[in-house]
């Protein structure tokens, strides 16, 4: 085999990439449901604990909030690896949750994924929601609210900003490959998403597909970001 | 409407519970993953058996982690010595023969170590670590990995001595280790399975071959399902049987890369003392 100038692969994925979405192929459009599955119930799962937690902590004052908002800013650096082990440890047949036997399932994958993005919610909607909490304290306490029955009417005026916020967490949950390559094992047809065939394909070799799925992810992720967009603005018509 | 659609959201995602059906896991090599095997003899099997293999593809040492976690039903590696002593420790039942490749050494087109043509790897790698000539190595604990350091030892080499310098252990993978010597111009040894897969040559070429140090045996065996109760032990032995019968041994020597075939069936030889 000639090796190919540079220029050449990147053309060449191109079209790949045109030619894998026009193909309508099926083992590629399992892989993207895989992908989307995985990666929109992690940030589902993230959300549930990490909002609330986001707008606990912009409107709660305890000893050690500093402390905190630190420690979940940090944890936004939590390396994909690393989760990914934590919970590899924890679902493996010899770890605590071994019973389960989720190790090497989507399912798996679903709470690495989980694991990583619940600090990003959390730390992105405290600074979201601390902002607005500060403009209407005020106003939320004249009717006698405390803290605690602040944080929903925090997260429902604020729901404009913080899709933002799951976004945000979608992006870096449909990105990573470490996490979900140890806790699912990259099994075809049952565990390989987008992110692990890619490199996969990398290790294969053959650069040019692996750059044309990327390209392929990338669309999604596009999509998926319009079309959230195009709901807020529709909601936020409706709501204004 | 938003309240609305953030439940028929939740609703869509949390319903669908992910498809179960009759399965095994088998942690294997990246060899067998990536060469395309699998894709070639699994469908066969689980055609006839309706059994699906869920393949877990690992470096050998590795997968033998996975097999003594208890995370696989069936291990299928390339590293005899740590193979045999995954079965002496209790961790798997009989280990048996499947089938043999060989390992290549590649190398750039221009050669600096000038061992192109050689069938001695013992001399080709000493003429290697003389000229300091680049040559990457797995480091991963895989059955390459142990097969080169192996093969160091006999040349009386210690690759050690020029870590860092010529001798570059990148942790990773066989096709991230060729991605790399393709890159840097360097040497590297590889099951020839990968190799005749593997797209990024560029200059690349294979420089010694057909030594019959460069032997590569794979061998199977059921992780013990007396350490770990839930392992499929019926249908993992069922994959095992298959795999070492005619039928699963013409699987194997009906896959084909450009005419060539990829693994040589040798289950008939009886696995000594093990």
């Amino acid at each position: 085999m000639v090796s190919l100038p540079a220029m050449n692969d990147l053309h060449s994925a191109f079209g790949q990439a045109l030619g894998l979405v026009a193909d309508g192929d099926a083992t590629l459009g399992n892989i993207v449901l895989l992908s989307l599955r995985v990666s929109l119930t992690a940030v589902a799962l993230a959300a549930l604990v990490g909002l609330p937690l986001g707008a606990l902590l912009a409107v709660a004052r305890f000893p050690g909030r500093g402390g905190v908002v630190v420690a979940l800013n940090a944890l936004m650096g939590l390396p994909p690896v690393v989760a990914g082990l934590l919970i590899y440890l924890l679902l493996s047949r010899s770890g605590p949750l071994g019973p389960l036997g989720l190790l090497f399932t989507p399912t798996a994958m679903v709470i690495a994924q989980a694991l990583l993005i619940a600090p990003i919610l959390a730390a992105l909607a405290r600074q979201v929601l601390e902002a607005m909490w500060e403009e209407y304290a005020e106003q939320l306490r004249s009717f006698g609210a405390g803290p605690w029955r602040a944080v929903p009417t925090l997260l429902w005026d604020g729901r404009f900003a913080l899709l933002t916020v799951l976004l945000a967490g979608f992006g870096r949950a449909s990105a990573e490959v470490g996490a979900v390559m140890i806790v699912g094992g990259n099994i075809e047809g049952f565990t390989r998403v987008m992110t692990t065939a890619i490199a996969l394909e990398t290790s294969k070799g053959d650069l040019p597909l692996a750059l044309a799925l990327g390209m392929v992810l990338m669309a999604i992720v596009l999509t998926v970001n319009a079309l959230a967009q195009g709901l807020r603005d529709i909601a936020a018509r409706q709501a204004g | 409407m938003f309240r609305r659609l953030i439940l028929a959201a939740a609703l869509a995602l949390a319903t669908p519970a992910f498809a179960q059906e009759r399965s095994i896991t088998v942690a294997s090599t990246t060899s067998t993953e990536q060469s395309g095997l699998f894709g070639h003899i699994l469908p066969i099997f689980t055609r006839e058996t309706g059994i699906a293999v869920r393949v877990v593809a690992l470096g050998t040492g590795q997968a033998l982690d996975v097999g003594r976690r208890g995370d696989a039903d069936v291990v299928f590696v390339h590293d005899r010595v740590a193979e045999q002593r995954f079965v002496r420790e209790g961790h798997g039942l009989e280990r048996q023969h499947v089938m043999f490749n060989d390992f290549v050494i590649v190398g750039p087109e221009a050669d600096p170590a000038g061992i192109a043509g050689s069938r001695d790897t013992a001399a080709a790698l000493k003429r290697i670590a003389e000229s300091r000539a680049p040559f990457i190595s797995r480091g991963d604990r895989s059955g390459t990995h142990a097969a080169e350091l192996r093969l160091w030892q006999q040349a009386g080499v210690d690759p050690a001595s020029g870590r860092g310098v010529w001798y570059r252990e990148i942790g990773q993978g066989m096709g991230p280790t060729l991605n790399t010597a393709a890159a840097q111009g360097a040497y590297a040894m590889t099951d020839r399975g990968t190799w005749l897969s593997f797209r990024n040559r560029q200059g690349l070429r294979i420089v010694v071959e057909g030594d019959a140090r460069l032997f590569n045996q794979y061998g199977v065996m059921l992780v013990n399902p007396a350490r770990h109760a839930h392992v499929k032990r019926e249908d993992g032995q069922r994959f095992i049987d298959w795999i070492v019968s005619p039928a699963g041994q013409a699987a194997i020597a009906g896959y084909k890369i450009n005419g060539e075939q990829l693994f040589f069936p040798n289950a008939a030889q009886a696995e000594p003392g093990a």
